[in-house]
């Protein structure tokens, strides 16, 4: 009798898109607000990004479950190094924290496709990106997510992103004010969603400073 | 758990015995439910039908229940499976009430318990099949959220499973609104039934709604709804069209 297979898959993705900017002194993080399985959509307000730390802003798009489990894991982790250490995690911290989080489950791995933002040790923006099993790198802007082939390729024509391999290195950030970056971000969305089906609904912008994290909510298509 | 000595064929005829018990497909179920918070809390509707493939096996199941004094709990799937999750919440209520400390929990503390394990079941590749609805009211706040078999869980202000979601949703979307009063809450939650009903092969017309306001729970006793046949183009179907079509 050959083995019976499970009809059911473990996975499922609920879409959506999740864009983050790195500026000189701030970071933009942004996600549409749209939870959808299969052909339906589950929710219109579903919230994907998620504050890990005063200056770590998670985003993540993909299989929510996943998702929602991965956020518990690192807050848990982050109050714990906090007991430790009496400070909170740098965004560097965090991001390498992930990234050893996602490789954890290399062999049945967390669906979620990542972006941290937030500020550096030095208060200037910082953004990284990250794939399912843990591969991350520190760019100067990121997006992941179903809408995402059609974001990226506008973000590196419109922010002009130096080359990683020269040497000396490069600073990724964009010169752009806080309010450009914003307004770029809103663009990109307002594109997206006419093209991706499971992009839409709300835009949930998140603005983070040093003094503090600015939230703004932009309506999108619903169709 | 039988405790062996780990020999080669020892192992390997325990390794098969556990292979077969995993979940693969589900054998009684449940077809949609449909809830929605109004003005004093969350209404919730449900048919009474398990089905057993597509045979009508079981025609009175209660497939909304009361947990703890704050919260409904609605199951669609599996209907074995509804009934070890109200097992697993007997025990949670239970604890929860030994403590003795005037707290109890919330519906918001259920939905995250029963988030934590459909998803740790489906870590297990055991799943629970199910989706679930969780609504309550505490403190004068509602709250109605919903998990599926695999762990995706979210809140809103109305939520469907199953063919619900295709069918009642749209509907939902179009015609609810906050501080709905309880006569228009009924009309609302009939008015999706009915679309079921007649859209649904696995819908019954035997259906239940259950209230869950601050002062607690109330399940309706079963009844139907009427259905309307009675539309021109029933009449004489074949008019537009002679042929075996």
């Amino acid at each position: 009798m050959t083995k019976q297979h499970a009809n059911w898959s473990p996975y499922d993705n609920n879409g959506g898109t999740c864009v983050a900017i790195a500026g000189s002194d701030y970071c933009v993080i942004a996600a549409d607000t749209r939870m959808s399985t299969g052909y339906s959509i589950l929710s219109r307000d579903y919230s994907k990004i998620h504050k890990l730390a005063d200056r770590a802003v998670l985003s993540s798009s993909g299989f929510q479950a996943d998702v929602k489990a991965l956020q518990k894991v690192l807050k848990s982790r982050h109050l714990i190094y906090q007991h430790q250490h009496n400070k909170q995690m740098s965004c560097p911290a965090m991001a390498q924290l992930l990234s050893n989080t996602l490789y954890f489950k290399r062999f049945f791995p967390y669906y979620a496709f990542n972006v941290l933002g937030g500020l550096d040790e030095e208060g200037k923006g910082c953004v990284f990106t990250y794939d399912a099993v843990g591969s991350y790198e520190r760019v100067g802007y990121g997006a992941q997510g179903s809408g995402s082939t059609l974001i990226m390729p506008f973000l590196d024509n419109q922010l002009k992103s130096p080359s990683p391999l020269l040497l000396p290195k490069q600073d990724s950030n964009t010169p752009l004010s806080e309010a450009e970056a914003v307004d770029l971000v809103k663009t990109v969305f307002a594109s997206a969603t006419e093209r991706d089906i499971y992009t839409g609904d709300r835009l949930e912008i998140m603005i983070l400073k040093a003094d503090g994290i600015k939230t703004e909510l932009m309506d999108l298509r619903k169709d | 758990m039988t405790f062996t000595v780990p020999i080669d064929n020892g192992d390997s005829v325990k390794i098969a015995e556990e292979e077969s018990q995993r979940t693969l497909y589900p054998y009684v179920t449940g077809t949609s439910i449909v809830a929605i918070k109004y003005k004093d809390g969350v209404l919730m509707a449900s048919d009474m039908g398990g089905s057993y493939g597509s045979t009508l096996r079981y025609k009175n199941i209660e497939r909304v229940k009361a947990i703890g004094k704050h919260s409904l709990l609605g199951a669609s799937g599996e209907i074995s499976d509804f009934q070890e999750i109200l097992r697993y919440l007997d025990e949670l209520t239970l604890n929860d009430n030994m403590w003795d400390d005037g707290n109890s929990l919330g519906p918001k503390e259920i939905h995250n318990y029963l988030t934590r394990v459909m998803y740790n079941r489906r870590n297990k590749f055991d799943p629970l099949w199910n989706t679930l609805v969780l609504g309550g009211v505490k403190n004068g706040k509602s709250y109605l959220g919903m998990v599926s078999m695999i762990g995706v869980s979210f809140e809103d202000d109305h939520v469907a499973t199953g063919f619900g979601n295709h069918l009642a949703r749209p509907i939902l979307r179009d015609e609810w609104h906050a501080d709905l009063s309880f006569e228009d809450g009924v009309k609302l939650l009939e008015k999706c039934m009915r679309v079921l009903l007649y859209r649904d092969r696995s819908a019954i017309n035997k259906l239940q709604i259950a209230k869950i306001t601050e002062e607690g729970v109330t399940v309706s006793q079963p009844y139907s709804l009427k259905t309307f046949w009675e539309f021109s183009s029933f009449h004489n179907p074949t008019a537009g069209a002679e042929g075996s079509w």
